[in-house]
């Protein structure tokens, strides 16, 4: 079996992902990647999950569609998804690309953990 | 004023996305570094890479693994030039809706054309459309 890309925390239904190598997000690990979060996300009700990017240096389509389908399953059960720790880099390809606007985004863990409503 | 580095040129043909992408990325980044490409131009020009080879191979090729991908680069002390050439019937660009648009904001897919276009400076599809050409160029 593959090895794993991300670590996982959890407290209740507070659910950190961080993620494990700095070019995960690539074409290469991208859907093993998804699948790994998606399990994570459907073992919670209303989960409320910050993924960190704190690692991440390169990003690509198809990572930005693996975040959409994450978004839309954390959704449907009813739970509040953030991203944080996002290099200036990959930030702009989240402005050029408008998923600012799907995506809740913030500086820091912290402030992402206090933006849950 | 004479180029520091000779210029660097490669030709591959790609049978194995994984394999073919690990192998280019590894190549382009060696020749970028000693032709002094800063950071933000070598994620620039990776992101550029990795869309357009896995186009070619899912989109072009469709995924028939006994089709290829043709790459080639070129890369001085000023530009970053490469084609990738996939086997299929070719595609019209204008075709692809664009993603930014707000009723298709929420389509996972779709994003890699404009992502190729946002950040190199020069793209060009060669009709039938199977064969992409893109160019970075340093800023003056």
């Amino acid at each position: 079996m593959a090895s794993s890309h991300i670590s996982v925390r959890k407290t209740d239904n507070l659910i950190r992902i961080d993620f494990i190598d700095r070019n995960i997000l690539d074409e290469l690990n991208i859907h093993q990647i998804g699948e790994e979060i998606l399990k994570v996300v459907e073992s919670e009700f209303r989960p409320k999950v910050v993924v960190v990017f704190k690692n991440v240096e390169h990003m690509s389509s198809a990572a930005f569609g693996t975040l959409m389908k994450v978004n839309e399953r954390v959704k449907a059960r009813d739970g509040q998804l953030r991203l944080c720790q996002i290099t200036p880099r990959i930030h702009e390809a989240f402005v050029m690309t408008k998923l600012n606007r799907i995506f809740s985004i913030s500086d820091t863990y912290e402030t992402a953990v206090a933006s849950f409503v | 004023m004479a180029n520091s580095v000779k210029a660097f040129r490669c030709e591959h043909t790609l049978r194995d996305l994984r394999e073919g992408l690990e192998h280019v990325h590894q190549e382009a980044e060696a020749a970028l570094a000693a032709h002094g490409f800063d950071d933000g131009a070598k994620f620039a020009i990776r992101l550029a890479i990795e869309e357009a080879v896995v186009n070619a191979f899912r989109h072009g090729n469709r995924s028939d693994p006994k089709k290829s991908v043709h790459f080639r680069a070129y890369i001085d002390d000023t530009r970053a030039s490469f084609e990738v050439e996939d086997e299929g019937p070719g595609f019209d660009p204008a075709t692809i809706p664009d993603p930014t648009e707000d009723e298709n904001l929420e389509i996972p897919s779709g994003r890699g054309v404009m992502l190729i276009k946002a950040y190199m400076t020069e793209v060009e599809y060669v009709p039938p459309g199977n064969l992409l050409r893109m160019t970075y160029r340093k800023p003056a």
